[in-house]
């Protein structure tokens, strides 16, 4: 469509599909109603729930402290669309507008808003991956079945990966005074997110609250009974543990295999975009009627050296969602850049972790307030002279101020006195981020393929 | 106008019951100095800027000389700065101390346990009503409502009251900033406040410790949580601020809200059929009414550059928390009163580490007492508009709220 008569008939009578029926997508539709779009609307999602909220999967509904089917996400408005639930998007034909269905359906369309997300990473060995006992942790479904069988007083869990999910079961397992080993293949929990510097409180963290934590090994192998029942777990040093239940929290892997051949800028690491949040081709050249938004979607960022980033966060949800429902109804000049601050927050151990913009990207960083030997601390990360990312544990109040910094580029290492300045925070000290040549979540993945619509991607063994 | 002129128009008492139109002056200038006085910070990002800025310091002892000189409190080994004025870590650990029995996570349903009680409370003090046709709004209802409430969280005799009434009324008189009135005379009379009014608390302490009961004090008293316990001088202090902050607000909180409903009577009939608009129209009252309407001792640690001024290290800076809660740069058309705004992050209770610890008591409390007033007083009405003020320019409120009305409701019509 073009020209603004046309634009006005997309926002009276036009067809907008949502594929991708969680936060972003409900979002996205809210914001398209409140902007005034008053044609057919259609969500669609594979799970048969309307959209529901996920922090509290891996907190409060593993607890027992809320019901998994008691987190559907409010809404903020009537919405008169039509709602495709329990049917996965099976494919996209974007010269003829249309989205395929699971169960054979085509759904047209005029404007399109991909929000498919991404989901667990399984175990990468799929005998092993049935094994009664091995769970991920991504869906309500998920939640559910882990809750219940946490409940049931297992005799040892195993973690497998301490990123920010595999952290938070941990902590969740030992509030249930459950036996808990967490094996890490980096040398500390959160290491690839935020560095080794924090990552060593974080382990402290999992140690002070009974956690027993290997770091630097891999699980090998998942063995089962001859009923099919998890009953052991092999790890890189050669030793064995007897476990009943293993939660593998690897990652992430991100939705568009149903783009496979729709000419779409889709692969593993997500669907690219422009700042607008209109989706990139094949070629490189960007769509005009073809949206992404939410954690499927890897943007440019300006403030992070135009990074195409990819963000599994919460609040980057929901305002990607509402930028790229905005410039789905927009004429060009009125669209609007989405240049949110990477933002994450983590409950774990009882302590409230927080970030702002992209610590991976700090080569150094400073204690600016607080102590790392108390856990309650703000660390700063700087990279080439500036601040890049800030990350707090208990210190929350605090983030905002360091917000403002990265967002005007100030200088690193901050020069000026703060409240609670200690000796530690003098200096800045390398953050100890991983080789990013070095994988440090999850196994090992490589690439095979040259053009994203056949690129694949292969579970490799570590390297001995 | 000088700026000097504007800052004598914040504290002018004749300014009192309209400081608006003063501080929308103000923002003209959202950082406003002149050679000896504050510097004066009145737009909202700015403030709230700087109430996240860890350059920031709540402890005087941070200020210059010059900028001591205006202060009206000084250092008293007895009774030291609560966790008000001081920074972190000292800050922290006296407000997690302090919110153990308080708040979540070790005592979360603390206040929302005493719905009851409230509604119990102002249930009482209304009936109290029943003979009259009009009442002076402050002295029977909006003072003695918050005042037995914080007795009973505390564990203070309510019938101390007279007793402390005074000092707490002196101590917050001492935060009024006004610049004509004699500093050693008023640091004098508030450091005897002070003394005394520490002196009774220390005895009630002690019976706390050997009668504990259910309250705030004898829990802090026998303080075992996993962070230790406070010394006594900063059990003193900290008694002392939950004491006078945890009514000396919030009867200018209720009061102003009374009033401002008063003023718009669509919004009182809407209350009285709809208790859920209570939530909601409390924030806008923080907002459109803060309580506390400048914060006037903050000092930054280093030199600060904002909105094109640089403010020096130890320069004394007041955030009027009540301009930025009007500035439209911030909300849409601020000068309207709108009990169903949307958007309405106020600086009514501050923000940042310091944001106010009594912050759900003081919300509850203005939610159910407002309700309560609107459903059960009969054709109310304000028998003089503007009411008298009190006299301080940091703790806004009316001194009297005279009002008439027809008769009482019972609760459940």
């Amino acid at each position: 469509m073009s020209g603004n008569g046309s634009l006005e008939a997309l926002r009276r009578s036009g067809r907008i599909v949502i594929v991708g029926a969680s936060l972003a997508g409900l979002r996205a539709a809210e914001t398209l109603r409140d902007e005034g779009f008053t044609g057919s609307l259609t969500l669609i999602g594979d799970e048969p729930h309307e959209p529901y909220d996920r922090p509290p999967l891996s907190k409060q509904v593993l607890l027992g402290k809320a019901t998994a089917d008691r987190t559907a996400l409010p809404r903020r408005r009537e919405l008169d669309a039509e709602w495709r639930l329990g049917v996965a998007a099976t494919g996209l034909d974007m010269t003829a507008r249309r989205v395929r269905l699971g169960d054979g359906d085509e759904v047209p369309y005029d404007r399109l808003l991909i929000t498919t997300g991404v989901r667990a990473r399984p175990w990468p060995h799929p005998l092993e991956a049935e094994l009664d006992g091995v769970f991920v942790l991504r869906t309500r479904q998920d939640a559910i079945a882990l809750n219940r069988r946490l409940t049931a007083a297992p005799h040892r869990v195993l973690v497998i990966g301490a990123g920010f999910t595999g952290s938070e079961i941990a902590s969740a397992c030992r509030e249930l005074g459950l036996e808990v080993t967490v094996a890490e293949r980096g040398p500390a929990p959160l290491v690839g997110a935020l560095g080794g510097v924090v990552g060593q409180v974080a382990a402290e963290l999992h140690r002070a609250h009974g956690v027993d934590l290997r770091c630097g090994v891999m699980v090998t192998g998942l063995e089962g009974d001859s009923a099919g029942r998890l009953r052991r777990a092999h790890l890189s040093d050669g030793t064995a543990l007897d476990v009943d239940v293993a939660v593998v929290s690897l990652g992430a892997t991100r939705n568009t295999e149903w783009l496979a051949g729709s000419g779409l800028g889709a692969g593993p690491r997500g669907i690219a975009c422009d700042a607008g949040c209109r989706a990139f081709d094949v070629r490189g050249i960007v769509t005009d009627d073809v949206f992404v938004a939410g954690d499927v979607a890897r943007s440019p960022h300006p403030l992070f050296n135009y990074q195409f980033l990819s963000l599994e966060h919460w609040g980057n949800a929901v305002s990607q969602a509402e930028t790229a429902a905005h410039n789905m109804i927009n004429a060009s000049a009125d669209r609007r850049p989405h240049l949110w601050i990477p933002a994450f927050w983590s409950s774990q151990f009882g302590v409230n972790i927080k970030s702002v913009g992209v610590p991976s990207l700090g080569e150094e960083i400073l204690i600016a307030q607080g102590s790392l030997a108390e856990g309650r601390f703000t660390g700063v990360y700087g990279y080439q002279g500036r601040v890049i990312a800030a990350v707090t544990f208990d210190q929350t109040k605090w983030l905002e101020h360091y917000q403002r910094l990265i967002e005007t580029a100030a200088p690193f290492p901050p020069p000026w006195t703060t409240v609670d300045r200690r000796a530690e925070g003098l200096r800045p000290v390398p953050a100890d981020f991983p080789d990013p040549s070095l994988p440090t979540h999850g196994p090992t993945v490589t690439l095979s393929g040259y053009s994203p619509t056949d690129r694949r991607i292969t579970f490799t063994p570590a390297r001995a | 106008m000088t700026q000097g002129s504007l800052l004598r128009k914040i504290t002018d008492y004749a300014n009192r019951a309209d400081p608006y139109p003063v501080y929308a002056e103000l923002r003209k200038t959202p950082v406003l100095h002149d050679e000896a006085g504050p510097y004066i910070v009145s737009t909202y990002w700015e403030i709230h800027g700087l109430l996240h800025d860890p350059r920031i310091s709540s402890d005087a002892r941070n200020l210059n000389p010059q900028a001591a000189e205006t202060l009206a409190d000084e250092e008293d080994p007895a009774l030291p700065p609560a966790f008000l004025r001081l920074d972190p870590p000292e800050h922290d650990r006296l407000r997690r101390l302090a919110m153990t029995p308080f708040g979540p996570p070790h005592t979360p349903r603390r206040i929302h346990a005493m719905r009851g009680e409230l509604t119990r409370i102002i249930g009482e003090l209304i009936d109290g009503f029943a003979d009259r046709d009009r009442i002076d709004l402050v002295d029977h209802f909006s003072y003695p409502f918050p005042v037995t409430v914080i007795c009973r969280l505390l564990g203070v005799p309510r019938e101390d009251e007279p007793r402390f009434h005074h000092w707490a009324e002196t101590l917050a008189a001492g935060l009024d900033p006004d610049p004509d009135e004699d500093a050693a005379e008023r640091r004098r009379v508030t450091q005897r406040a002070r003394s005394e009014l520490g002196l009774y608390l220390a005895e009630l302490i002690e019976e706390r410790r050997r009668a504990p009961g259910d309250d705030m004090l004898s829990a802090l008293a026998a303080g075992h949580g996993p962070e230790g316990q406070m010394t006594q001088a900063e059990l003193l202090s900290t008694a002392a601020l939950l004491l006078v902050a945890g009514h000396e607000t919030t009867v200018n909180l209720i009061t102003n809200g009374m009033l401002t409903l008063l003023r718009n009577p669509d919004v009182l009939t809407q209350l009285r059929t709809r208790p859920h608009l209570a939530v909601p129209l409390v924030e806008e009252l923080l907002r459109f009414e803060p309580p506390v309407q400048l914060l006037p001792q903050r000092t930054p640690l280093a030199d600060i550059d904002i909105a094109g001024v640089t403010i020096p290290k130890g320069a004394s800076v007041w955030l009027v928390l009540a301009s930025g809660n009007r500035d439209p740069q911030r909300f849409l058309e601020p000068d309207r009163f709108d009990p169903q705004r949307r958007d309405n992050q106020h600086l009514g209770f501050g923000s940042g580490i310091h944001s106010c610890f009594g912050a759900p008591l003081a919300r509850l409390e203005a939610q159910l007492a407002l309700t309560a007033l609107a459903r059960r007083l009969d054709n109310p009405r304000l028998l003089e508009d503007p009411p008298e003020y009190r006299r301080n320019a940091v703790l806004r409120g009316p001194r009297h709220l005279p009002l008439a009305f027809d008769g009482l409701r019972e609760p459940g019509d």
